[in-house]
C-alpha cells in the first residue's frame, strides 16, 4: 500500500478510478476544478473518458447515458451547479442508475462566494429534484476518508442501483493530507462491477432494453414508487454510519458533519480537559441519516449541532430526539469556520458553567 | 415472382397513438428500414425525446433510452463514449432540439460526436398542444401566438442545419421532407448517409425533417401536406446544407 | 416490365387520414363510408385490378396499415 501526499478534490479522483470508475464529465466550478483538471490527464492513463461538457445541465445527462450501459461514472461539481443537475438526478434516481456526484460545497444562495461551507445539506438529503426520491449521501472530515468515500459510493451505487453523493466543502477539498492508497494488486469489493442485465448495450441475444422514467398509468407509477420506497428501507436499515467519540458517558453531545466535525473534536477535548461530560456524534451518511445513535441517551442533558450553514442538519437530529432533548445550534457560514473555542464556550454554556 | 413492401424487423407490431397523417409514422419507419438494411438493429440504441414521440420505446424494438427535454444529445454523447461500436441516434421534435436543448445539440456538433439526431420540424409543440417553437413561421398562429407570430416580440424562425454548418465536427446536414413519396424516398436515403457518416467514424451527422402536425396546425392530414409545401419549404429549404468528404 | 399490385389495409389500424387515397395515381383507394371500431373511415381497395404496384400508399402511410405484394405482370 502507498502513502501519498494528496489534495482533497485529486483525491476523489483517484478513489473514482481506484473504482474502476472510467468515465468523467464535468464543468468548471470553484472549488473543485482540480477534480476535473485531475480527470482530465488521469482518465487518458487509464483508458477512460473525460470531457469537460458546456455545463452542468449537459455533464449529468451525459452521466445518465453512460451509467445506463453499465459503466461506472461520475460528475462533480459546487453548490450552483449542482443545482443545474438537479433534474437530471431526478431522472437518474427514477430510473435506478447508479452514479456518483460530488458536491464540494461553497458559500451560498445563489452566486454566494467560493469560500467553504456546508449549506447544501438539504439540497443532498431532501431533494433538490423532483419527486419521491432519495440519494446516499456521504460526508467525509479528511482526504482519506475522502478517498476511501469515493470508492465506496461507487459499490453503493451499484449494490442498490441509486446515485451517491460525496459531500466535501471547499476545505476537504483544497487541503493536502496523506492517503493511504487502496492496493490495486488486491481483490478489492469496492473495485468490482457486478453484471447489469438491465444495461443499455444493443440488444443482441436478447430483448430490447428500456431505460424510461415516463410511466403514464398511474398505477404503474405508484408502483414503480413504493418500489423505490422499499429500496430507500432496505438503505436505511443496512447503511447508516455515524462515529461515536467519547460519548460513553456524556451529558452534553456535540452533532457536526464533515469539516465542523473536524474542528468540533477538538472542543470536545478543550471540554474534557475542563471535566465536562461532552461527547461528538459524527454522521456520516447524511441519508440515510444515523437517527438510531440519537436514540437511548438518557443521560444527555443537551445536544449542540454545530454547522456552516444557518441549521440545516439539526432538523434531522430534532426528528431524531424526537423531542426528547433540546438541541441547540452554533454556526458560521459565508465561508468563515467555526472556531473551536468559541464551540468550547457554547458547551460550557449548556453545561451550565 | 413478387416483392412485398411491408412492415420491417425493428417495428413493432403496435398500433401507433399518433394522430391520422402524422409524419412520425413515416419517419419511424423510414428509420427502422435503414436499420434493418444495414443490419444493425442488435447494435443500436436509440434516444427517446419529450414530445409526442417520448414513446417510441413502444415502437422500435432495440435499446431504447429515454431522455430528459432537450438532454438527448448529451445521453447520447454518454452512450456512444461508453458503446464507441454502437449505432447511436436520437430522435427529437423541435421544441427539444431547438429550444431547450440548443447547447446540447451545438455542442455535441462542436465536438464532433458520433451521433445522429433525427430532427422532427413541424413548427410547434406537438405534445403540449401547439404551442411556438423555435421554427414556427413568422405570422403563423399558434396557441402561444395567437394573432400570428410577430417577429418584434417572438423573434425569427431558426434554420438548425444552418446554423450547425459553421462547425467542423458536424460533417453531414441535410434537411429532407415527409410529405409525399419522391421525399420521402429521399429522407430515407439522408437517414442511411447520416448513419453511414457515423459508422464510418467521420463525426456529427443531423437530418432535418419536415413534417407535418395536422390537429394542431388545425387542417385534415392532406391539407397539411399542401400547407408545408406552400409554406415551409421556402423558409426551410431542402437540401445536403453540408457533407465533407467521405460522406457516401 | 409492369407489375401488378395487390394492395391489403389493415382496417382496424387504419386512422383514415387519407393519404393513401390523395397520393395513389391510380383511384385505386378510397375511405370507406362505414366507419371501422375506432370511429375512423379507413382506407379501402376499390379496383384491386387497377393497382400498379408503385407503392406510394405504402411510402404515405404513418400507421403500417398498408402492404403491397408487387406482381411482375405475366407470372403467376
Amino acid at each position: 500500500m502507498s502513502r501519498v501526499l494528496m489534495k482533497g478534490n485529486d483525491a476523489i479522483g483517484a478513489g473514482a478510478i481506484a473504482a474502476n470508475c472510467r468515465y468523467y464529465y464535468g464543468y468548471p466550478i470553484t472549488p473543485q476544478n482540480e477534480i476535473g483538471e485531475y480527470m482530465s490527464s488521469e482518465m487518458p492513463k487509464v483508458g477512460g473518458v473525460f470531457i469537460q461538457a458546456e455545463s452542468e445541465v449537459a455533464a449529468i445527462n451525459m452521466v445518465y447515458g453512460t451509467s445506463a450501459t453499465g459503466a461506472r461514472v461520475m460528475t462533480s461539481s459546487s453548490g450552483p451547479g449542482i443545482s443545474l443537475k438537479m433534474e437530471g438526478i431526478s431522472y437518474i434516481a427514477a430510473a435506478e442508475l447508479p452514479c456518483v456526484i460530488v458536491n464540494i460545497m461553497r458559500g451560498g444562495p445563489g452566486l454566494g462566494n467560493i469560500a467553504p461551507s456546508q449549506s447544501d445539506y438539504f439540497q443532498a438529503t431532501k431533494g433538490g429534484g423532483h419527486g419521491d426520491y432519495r440519494l446516499i449521501v456521504l460526508a467525509p472530515s479528511s482526504v482519506q476518508e475522502i478517498y476511501d468515500f469515493t470508492r465506496q459510493a461507487f459499490y453503493l451505487a451499484d449494490k442498490y442501483r441509486i446515485p451517491a453523493i460525496i459531500l466535501g466543502d471547499g476545505f476537504l477539498g483544497q487541503m493536502m493530507e496523506v492517503v493511504e492508497l487502496a492496493d490495486s494488486a488486491k481483490d478489492d469489493e469496492y473495485a468490482r462491477i457486478p453484471e447489469k442485465p438491465w444495461a443499455i448495450t444493443g440488444c443482441k441475444g436478447r430483448e430490447k432494453n428500456i431505460v424510461n422514467t415516463l410511466l403514464i398509468e398511474p398505477d404503474t407509477l405508484e408502483k414503480h414508487n413504493w418500489k423505490l420506497k422499499d429500496k430507500y428501507q432496505q438503505i436505511a436499515e443496512n447503511e447508516k454510519r455515524a462515529d461515536l467519540y467519547r460519548v460513553d458517558d456524556a451529558e452534553i453531545l456535540v452533532a457536526a458533519f464533515g469539516i465542523s466535525a473536524r474542528i468540533s473534536k477538538e472542543a470536545v477535548d478543550m471540554a474534557r480537559d475542563e471535566g465536562i461530560k461532552v461527547g461528538l456524534i459524527r454522521p456520516i451518511t447524511l441519508w440515510p441519516f444515523p437517527d438510531h445513535v440519537f436514540k437511548n441517551l438518557d443521560s444527555v442533558k443537551g445536544i449542540l449541532t454545530v454547522e456552516m450553514n444557518t441549521g440545516q442538519m439539526i432538523e434531522d437530529v430534532r426528528l431524531s430526539v424526537e423531542g426528547k432533548i433540546p438541541v441547540e445550534f452554533y454556526g458560521r457560514t459565508g465561508g468563515n469556520l467555526p472556531d473551536s473555542t468559541a464551540i468550547f464556550e457554547e458547551i460550557k454554556r449548556m453545561g451550565g458553567m | 415472382m413478387s416483392t412485398v413492401l411491408k412492415k420491417t424487423r425493428s417495428l413493432e407490431d403496435t398500433k401507433l397513438h399518433y394522430c391520422p397523417g402524422c409524419s412520425h409514422g413515416i419517419v419511424h419507419r423510414l428509420v427502422c428500414e435503414v436499420i434493418d438494411e444495414m443490419e444493425m438493429r442488435e447494435q443500436t440504441v436509440g434516444i427517446a425525446p419529450v414530445g409526442c414521440s417520448v414513446f417510441l420505446d413502444a415502437y422500435f424494438d432495440f435499446d431504447i433510452i429515454q431522455a430528459a427535454h432537450g438532454r438527448a444529445p448529451a445521453v447520447a454523447t454518454g452512450v456512444k463514449r461508453a458503446l464507441p461500436e454502437n449505432l447511436v441516434f436520437t430522435y427529437q421534435g423541435d421544441g427539444d432540439l431547438a429550444s431547450i436543448g440548443m447547447s446540447e445539440m451545438v455542442h455535441a456538433a462542436a465536438r464532433g460526436e458520433r451521433i445522429t439526431i433525427i430532427f422532427i420540424n413541424n413548427t410547434n409543440y406537438g405534445m403540449t398542444g401547439g404551442q411556438m417553437a423555435p421554427t414556427t413561421l413568422e405570422q403563423q398562429v399558434t396557441t402561444t401566438t395567437p394573432a400570428g407570430r410577430d417577429t418584434r416580440l417572438a423573434g425569427f424562425p431558426i434554420q438548425v442545419p444552418e446554423l450547425l454548418s459553421s462547425l467542423p465536427g458536424a460533417v453531414y446536414l441535410s434537411r429532407v421532407s415527409a410529405h409525399n413519396p419522391k421525399n420521402i424516398n429521399k429522407a430515407k436515403k439522408s437517414i442511411r448517409k447520416a448513419f453511414q457518416a457515423q459508422m464510418d467514424g467521420l463525426g456529427f451527422s443531423l437530418v432535418e425533417i419536415l413534417s407535418t402536425c395536422p390537429t394542431n396546425w388545425r387542417m385534415n392530414p392532406v391539407q397539411s401536406i399542401q400547407w408545408l409545401e406552400e409554406n415551409m419549404m421556402e423558409i426551410y429549404p431542402l437540401g445536403e446544407l453540408k457533407s465533407v468528404e467521405g460522406v457516401s | 416490365m409492369a407489375f401488378k399490385g395487390k394492395v391489403t389495409i389493415d382496417r382496424e389500424k387504419c386512422k383514415g387520414c387519407g393519404l393513401c387515397v390523395e397520393f395513389c395515381p391510380r383511384g385505386t383507394l378510397e375511405l370507406d363510408k362505414k366507419i371501422n371500431t375506432q370511429g375512423y373511415n379507413p382506407a379501402v381497395v376499390t379496383d384491386q385490378d387497377n393497382c400498379n404496384a408503385c407503392g406510394f400508399c405504402f411510402l404515405v402511410c404513418p400507421d403500417m396499415v398498408v402492404e403491397v405484394e408487387k406482381i411482375k405482370e405475366g407470372s403467376k
